[in-house]
């Protein structure tokens, strides 16, 4: 067993049991890294002797007893919209080709605080804007289960590093799915918790009623021990909720007897591959056996999610991308006339198809004249979306079904078609648009070998419950495991 | 409904974005079909309902008027494409 292989929490009881230090372990992904990350391209920046040499000052703090954290001394790889002192954050955009950030965003600062050690940036869709990582203005990230097929995205860096053995975990960004979409693709376990829950300071803005950083692990314990670190109350913050965060590793128990369980019908019926269904029914007589009441119902509001989404989030961005205009920071066009003209050059270079085409349709929904037809019915459907939820969890404690339609697809399949790619996020956007948790775990695979993930959705504020069932179903069945293969490169 | 060329140049404006003719032909087709798409909004009645910019309820978020460092200028310019004596540098804009 290669260190690269282990969890955070395995990686974790060896530092305190002295049979590691931070640096072999730094070390193992750095090599591991090296030999791999040119198939996957999970990377836009590795960090190696500076992750070696903090991996030698944490290990010093181990050994002195000052690092304490089951975090302390682990690799951290970190998607490139969040903010790191001194370390380039791109967006994956040319518009942040050579953006150096002078502060840390508060989830890295939290992580530092524990004594991680983070050894590299990761790919993404430009801005966070996309479903396959293909959007990235360096380079797409492949999957690393079969290498002509995307790993989803936004998040598609995130996902696969952690996939692929390339980082002990990772920290991602959803909006609409782009944290569970990804781990659905490439069979890990991805969290996207409350809105308001994890501090979005530092964090580079796409729609900032619906963003949300979570982590990406290799199992659902080391989810919890993430979460532990990053949740919290932050006054950077404006959004971030003033309220008592529970331990989370209080809540990996081995039981869902008595919990109540709704399957909106609307997430098994037209549109969803077959295979994938199977999976997710078969996720549902597991937990039925292991004592967990499980029924359908209707959340009759879900085809009005997508439209909802876009309009919301395209509207958010435009305004959260007006930013960039080539002055403070960024890029800025050589040629241009007047000032005027400097500002359109630069957003015009700077900025990838995926990105223009949103801050139009954003631009569009919010301009004179369309505001009330698009984005205000928008915020209205919301409060109607929100609604069903509050009625939903009435009846159970979670709900669950599938992640994505379908499972990974090949490179260059949807890039063409905008609208067939955004309706791959049916049965994930409905969460960012309630603001609530969405917990991903592995739960099968296709005849192509591919990974499928289940989707369960929590209360607001109720991670424990997600992570008590997450835990559970991967406890009980094997899907877990076999998802830990590194992709089998 | 259908997306003009003058929508389209309206808007690249309001942008502030250059687009060039392919662009702008294939933003209107795109934007003709994902606005044809949205408006299943309208088969909604949403007639006396409020609108949610934010699920969770939080208003007014004040904290104590302290003041703090602030970041050394040299550390912000360091991302700026031009600067010139501790500013940002822009094309002359006063005639």
């Amino acid at each position: 067993m290669e260190l690269y292989e282990l969890t955070v929490h395995e990686l974790s009881d060896l530092i305190k049991e002295k049979k590691v230090s931070a640096v072999e372990i730094t070390k193992s992904y750095l090599d591991r890294i090296e030999k791999i990350d040119s198939k996957v391209g999970s990377y836009l920046s590795v960090l190696g002797e500076d992750a070696v040499k903090k991996a030698m000052e944490v290990q010093e703090k181990i050994d002195k007893g000052e690092a304490k954290s089951p975090l302390s001394g682990i690799p951290v790889a970190i998607k490139d919209n969040i903010c790191t002192e001194g370390i380039k954050t791109t967006c994956a955009s040319k518009m942040l080709h050579n953006f150096v950030p002078p502060y840390n965003a508060t989830i890295v600062k939290k992580l530092l605080d524990d004594n991680v050690v983070i050894i590299g940036k990761l790919n993404m869709d430009e801005f966070a804007m996309g479903g396959s990582t293909e959007n990235s203005y360096f380079k797409p990230t492949k999957n690393p289960w079969d290498l002509e097929r995307v790993p989803g995205g936004s998040s598609g860096g995130s996902a696969t590093a952690v996939a692929a053995n390339l980082t002990a975990f990772s920290l991602g960004s959803d909006t609409g799915g782009s944290i569970r979409q990804p781990a659905s693709f490439c069979g890990v376990v991805g969290m996207k918790p409350t809105y308001g829950a994890v501090s979005r300071f530092g964090l580079v803005a796409f729609a900032s009623s619906l963003d949300q950083i979570g982590p990406l692990t290799k199992d659902v314990t080391d989810c919890a021990i993430v979460l532990n670190c990053i949740t919290g109350h932050d006054p950077m913050d404006s959004t971030s909720a003033n309220v008592e965060y529970p331990d989370y590793t209080k809540a990996l128990v081995n039981d869902v007897k008595g919990l109540r369980i709704g399957i909106p019908k609307e997430y098994m019926g037209e549109g969803i591959n077959p295979e994938v269904r199977d999976a997710v029914l078969n996720a549902v007589e597991v937990l039925k056996k292991l004592g967990a009441q499980c029924e359908e119902f209707s959340l009759p509001l879900t085809e009005y999610a997508i439209p909802a989404y876009y309009l919301i989030s395209s509207a958010e961005a435009s305004s959260n991308l007006a930013r960039y205009d080539g002055i403070k920071y960024g890029y800025r066009a050589e040629k241009y006339t007047d000032l005027l003209d400097l500002y359109k050059q630069t957003r015009s270079e700077g900025f990838g198809t995926e990105v223009k085409r949103r801050i139009m349709l954003g631009t569009y929904a919010l301009s004179s004249g369309y505001y009330d037809a698009y984005y205000k019915k928008a915020l209205q459907v919301r409060t109607l979306i929100k609604k069903g939820f509050d009625e939903a969890f009435e009846k159970y404690d979670i709900i669950l079904g599938p992640t994505a339609p379908t499972t990974a697809y090949k490179l260059g399949e949807k890039v063409n078609n905008p609208l067939e790619m955004y309706l791959g996020d049916i049965y994930t956007v409905s969460v960012n648009i309630a603001g609530l948790p969405g917990l991903v775990v592995p739960c099968g695979f296709d005849s192509k070998g591919l990974p499928i993930g289940l989707q369960l959705i929590g209360k607001p504020f109720d991670e424990s419950t997600l992570i008590q069932v997450g835990y559970t179903f991967e406890q009980n069945t094997d899907f877990n495991k076999r998802a830990r293969i590194g992709g089998g490169l | 409904m259908k997306i003009s060329k003058d929508i389209i140049e309206h808007v690249a404006n309001l942008a502030r974005l250059n687009l060039t003719e392919e662009e702008k032909s294939a933003l209107a087709s795109d934007m003709e079909q994902i606005i044809s798409y949205v408006d299943k909004l309208n088969e909604l009645d949403t007639s006396n309902v409020e609108p949610t910019n934010h699920v969770i309820p939080i208003t007014n978020v004040f904290r104590e008027d302290k003041a703090e460092a602030s970041y050394p200028r040299e550390k912000i310019l360091a991302n700026a494409p031009s600067s010139q004596d501790g500013c940002f540098k822009v094309p002359k804009i006063v005639e």
